[in-house]
C-alpha cells in the first residue's frame, strides 16, 4: 500500500492499558490511523472515547501507570513508540507540535511571548539570538498576529484568548514540525474567533504541508477544517474515511445516530433524533460490538462477535452491517 | 411563529443594568493612581418572554448572558430597571428556578441524588411527610428518564447528560413554572445534548414551563426558541422571531454571528475570515459599540449611539444603518 509510505504518522493497531487494583482497563483497542503531509485528519466521539488518549499516546506522554501494550507508532520511517523519554523530548516540538484547548496552559504568564518563542526555537533548530527573534516575529505574522514587531514583547495576558491560541499554534509551528496535534483547540473560544482559528490552521497546513490531528467534538469545525475524519467510541476506532462521506453518508450506525442529533441550521424539527443509553465505562464494554446495547440494528452476531473495520465506500466502518449480510 | 410576541408575557425586563466594581483594592489604587472602574456588563435592556414560551439570548463570552440570568433569578441585585415576573397558576408571581451549564460543579458530591433533589422540598416545606418526599422524589426522577433506583446513588456515579437530568429534576422540585437555563448543553456531547433538548422540550410541553435559554450555539438556540435576543457588550442590539432572525438578519452583529457558524451542510472550506476581535468591556468604544468590527459603520456609528428601533415584522434592532426591508436580502 502506497499510502503509508507517504504517511508522516502512522499508527499500528495501537493499544493503551491502565493496570489499576481493581484489574487492568484498556482506553484504547486496536486504534489503526495515518495522516499524510498536509492532511488534516479529524477525531471525533463522546467524551471518554479515546481522542485525547490517543494524541497522548503518540506524543509519548501517557500518564503513569499508563503504557502502550501492543501495536506500533510510525513517525516517517522511523518507530517511535519504543523510544525512551529522553529521545521522545527531542521529538516533541521539533518534530510534533502540540495545540490544546487552553492557550494559558500552553503559555508561560511570567515571560514575554517574543522570548518563549525564541526560546522553543533555539532549543529545536540551532540558531543565534537575532536570526530566532527573526523567525518568531515571521511566525507571528504567519498566524496573523498585527504589528508582530511590537506585539513580541508583550506578555500572554496583554492578548486576547483568540490572538493568545494565535501565539500558540505559532509556538507549536515555531520548529516546523511534521504533525502537529491540535485537541479542541477551538473549544475554549467565541464563535467568530473559532471560524478565523480554524481557517488559519487549515491555510497553515496546506502551506507547510504539516500533517494535523484535529481532535474536536464539534462537527462543524470538522466539517470546515478536516480532510478525513475518524470516528471513535469506546477505544476503538469505529468509521473513519473521507470528511463528505463520514458526514454525509456515514455508514456506522453510531455515527448516523450521531449526526442525525445534531440541531439543524435548517428545517427545524420537532423532536431531535437521540441515541439513547450513554457510552458505556471502560470496565463495562459489552462483548461483541460495544455499541450493541444502544444500536437499533444490533443481532445475534452483535453480541457475540467483535466487528474490525472493513472497507465500505472510500473509507471503513467497525459494524457487521458493513460485512454484507445481517448483523 | 408571529403569535409567540403577542402572547402574554411571563416576564417583563426594563431598562435593565448591572455594573460590577472591578477596582483594584484601594491601596493598590492609591499607590499605582489608578481610577476606580467599572463593567457594565448589562446596559439599559429590554425584553419579555411569553408565557409558555421560550426566548433565547445568545453571543459571545462576556457579553452579559449569564448575567441577565442571575439577575432574573435574584442571584444578583439589579443596579437599576425592572424585572417583573405575571402571576402564575395560583397567582402569586412566577418563581424563577435556574440551570447551569456545569453539571459536575453544581451538585453537591457529597450527598446522595435523592437527597439532593429533596433539598428544594424540605427547605421549601412542599411536603408534609419524608414518605411524601420520597415519592415525590421517586416522580422526579421518573419525569426526567432516571429509574428510582438512581435516587441512591452519587453524583460521580452518572455521565455528564444524567447528571444534568439530575439538576433539571432538582429545578423542578419547587414546581416552578419558569426555568432560567444558562448554557445548559453546553459541557455535553451532541448525543447526549439531544437527550437533554427533547427532555426540556417535552417537560415545556407537558408542564407549560416557560423558558428564559442561554447559549452561544446558535443551532441549539434555533431549535430551541421563539424569539431571539442577540446581545454585545452589555446591549441588546438585535431581538426578533428565531425564524425571521435566521432568515433576514437586521443587525450587522447579528449577520456576523451566523457567517461565522462552522456549518455541516454548507462548510466554508478555505476562505479565511476577518471577524475582529471583540473589545473590552473596561474600555467599550463609543457610540455603538460594535462600530470597529462592523463592515458597514460610517462617522455617525463612532459617535451616536444608536436607540432600539422596531421595524415592521416585529423585530427590534439597534443599528443606526437597519432598513425595513433590506436590498438584496
Ligand atoms: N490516568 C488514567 N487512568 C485510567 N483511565 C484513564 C486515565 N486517563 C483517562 N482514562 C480513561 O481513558 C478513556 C479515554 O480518555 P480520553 O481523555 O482520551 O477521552 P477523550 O475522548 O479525549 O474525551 P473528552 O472529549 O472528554 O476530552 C476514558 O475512559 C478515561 O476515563
Ligand atoms: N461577579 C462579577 N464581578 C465583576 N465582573 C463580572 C462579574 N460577573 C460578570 N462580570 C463581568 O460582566 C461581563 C458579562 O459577564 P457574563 O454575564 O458572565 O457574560 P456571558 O455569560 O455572556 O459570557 C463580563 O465582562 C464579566 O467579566
Ligand atoms: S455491529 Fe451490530 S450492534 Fe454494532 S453497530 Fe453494527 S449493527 Fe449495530
Ligand atoms: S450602528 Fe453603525 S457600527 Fe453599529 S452596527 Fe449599525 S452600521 Fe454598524
Ligand atoms: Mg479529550
Ligand atoms: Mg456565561
Amino acid at each position: 500500500m502506497g499510502e503509508a509510505e507517504k504517511a508522516v504518522i502512522d499508527v499500528r493497531n495501537l493499544k493503551v492499558e491502565f493496570p489499576g487494583r481493581r484489574g487492568t482497563v484498556t482506553p484504547l483497542s486496536d486504534i489503526s490511523l495515518s495522516i499524510r503531509a498536509g492532511e488534516i485528519l479529524g477525531v471525533v466521539g463522546e467524551s471518554g472515547a479515546g481522542k485525547s488518549m490517543t494524541g497522548l499516546a503518540i506524543q509519548g506522554l501517557l500518564e503513569r501507570p499508563g503504557r502502550i501494550s501492543g501495536g506500533e507508532i510510525w513517525l516517517g520511517d522511523r518507530r517511535i513508540d519504543t523510544l525512551d523519554d529522553r529521545a521522545m523530548e527531542q521529538i516533541r516540538g521539533r518534530e510534533i507540535g502540540a495545540i490544546f484547548q487552553d492557550p494559558l496552559t500552553s503559555l508561560n504568564p511570567l515571560f514575554t511571548v517574543g522570548s518563549q518563542l525564541t526560546e522553543t526555537i533555539r532549543l529545536h533548530l540551532s540558531m543565534g539570538k537575532v536570526e530566532a527573534r527573526a523567525r518568531a516575529v515571521q511566525l507571528l505574522r504567519d498566524v496573523g498576529i498585527p504589528a508582530p514587531e511590537e506585539r513580541i514583547d508583550h506578555y500572554p495576558h496583554q492578548f486576547s484568548g483568540g490572538m493568545r491560541q494565535r501565539v500558540v499554534i505559532a509556538l507549536a509551528l515555531s520548529a516546523s514540525p511534521k504533525l502537529i496535534i491540535a485537541d479542541e483547540p477551538t473549544t475554549a473560544l467565541d464563535v467568530s474567533i473559532q471560524a478565523q482559528i480554524i481557517s488559519l490552521l487549515r491555510r497553515l497546513c496546506k502551506e507547510k504541508q504539516t500533517a494535523v490531528m484535529l481532535v474536536t467534538h464539534d462537527m462543524g469545525v470538522i466539517a470546515e477544517a478536516a480532510d478525513r475524519v475518524a470516528v471513535m467510541y469506546a477505544g476503538r476506532l469505529i468509521e473513519i474515511g473521507p470528511v463528505e462521506q463520514v458526514l454525509h453518508a456515514p455508514r456506522h450506525p453510531y455515527t448516523q445516530g450521531l449526526m442525525a442529533s445534531i440541531p439543524s441550521l435548517g428545517a427545524r424539527v420537532v423532536k431531535l433524533n437521540q441515541i439513547d443509553g450513554s457510552m458505556p465505562r471502560l470496565d463495562a464494554i459489552p462483548a461483541g460490538c460495544a455499541f450493541n446495547p444502544r444500536c437499533v440494528y444490533a443481532g445475534s452476531r452483535c453480541l457475540r462477535d467483535r466487528p474490525e473495520l472493513i472497507p465500505v465506500g472510500d473509507g471503513a466502518s467497525a459494524c457487521w452491517l458493513n460485512a454484507g449480510g445481517t448483523a | 411563529m408571529t403569535t409567540s410576541a403577542q402572547k402574554k408575557p411571563a416576564l417583563t425586563v426594563n431598562g435593565l443594568v448591572k455594573t460590577f466594581d472591578v477596582s483594584a483594592p484601594w491601596l493598590n489604587r492609591v499607590i499605582e493612581r489608578k481610577p476606580r472602574q467599572f463593567v457594565q456588563a448589562v446596559n439599559d435592556i429590554d425584553f419579555t418572554v411569553p408565557a409558555g414560551g421560550c426566548l433565547s439570548i445568545v453571543g459571545e463570552s462576556g457579553c452579559g448572558k449569564s448575567t441577565v440570568a442571575r439577575l432574573v433569578t435574584g442571584l444578583h441585585r439589579a443596579s437599576a430597571g425592572e424585572i417583573r415576573f405575571a402571576p402564575g397558576r395560583a397567582g402569586a408571581p412566577l418563581s424563577a428556578q435556574m440551570i447551569f451549564q456545569d453539571p459536575y460543579a453544581s451538585l453537591n458530591p457529597r450527598w446522595r441524588v435523592k437527597n439532593i433533589i429533596a433539598e428544594p422540598l424540605r427547605e421549601l416545606k412542599l411536603r408534609d411527610t419524608s414518605a411524601e418526599v420520597i415519592e415525590r422524589v421517586e416522580e422526579l426522577l421518573l419525569t426526567v428518564g432516571l429509574s428510582a433506583s438512581d435516587g441512591e446513588k452519587f453524583p460521580h456515579e452518572f455521565s455528564g447528560g444524567q447528571r444534568q437530568r439530575i439538576s433539571i429534576a432538582r429545578a423542578l422540585a419547587s414546581e416552578p413554572e419558569f426555568l432560567v437555563c444558562d448554557e445548559p448543553t453546553s459541557a455535553l456531547d451532541v448525543s447526549v445534548q439531544a437527550q437533554v433538548l427533547n427532555l426540556m422540550r417535552r417537560l415545556q410541553d407537558e408542564l407549560g414551563l416557560t423558558y428564559l435559554f442561554i447559549s452561544h450555539d446558535m443551532s441549539v438556540v434555533r431549535h430551541m426558541s421563539d424569539r431571539i435576543a442577540v446581545m454585545y457588550l452589555g446591549r441588546i442590539v438585535e431581538e426578533g422571531d428565531t425564524e425571521e432572525l435566521f432568515a433576514r438578519p437586521r443587525h450587522p452583529y447579528t449577520q456576523l454571528l451566523l457567517q461565522t457558524i462552522p456549518n455541516i451542510t454548507a462548510p466554508r472550506r478555505d476562505r479565511e475570515l476577518a471577524t475582529g476581535e471583540v473589545p473590552s468591556p473596561l474600555k467599550p468604544p463609543s457610540g455603538c459599540t460594535f462600530h470597529p468590527r462592523c463592515p458597514i459603520a460610517t462617522a455617525r456609528c463612532s459617535a451616536e449611539v444608536p436607540a432600539v428601533r422596531a421595524l415592521a415584522n416585529g423585530t427590534r434592532v439597534a443599528c443606526h444603518l437597519a432598513v425595513d426591508e433590506p436590498a438584496g436580502a
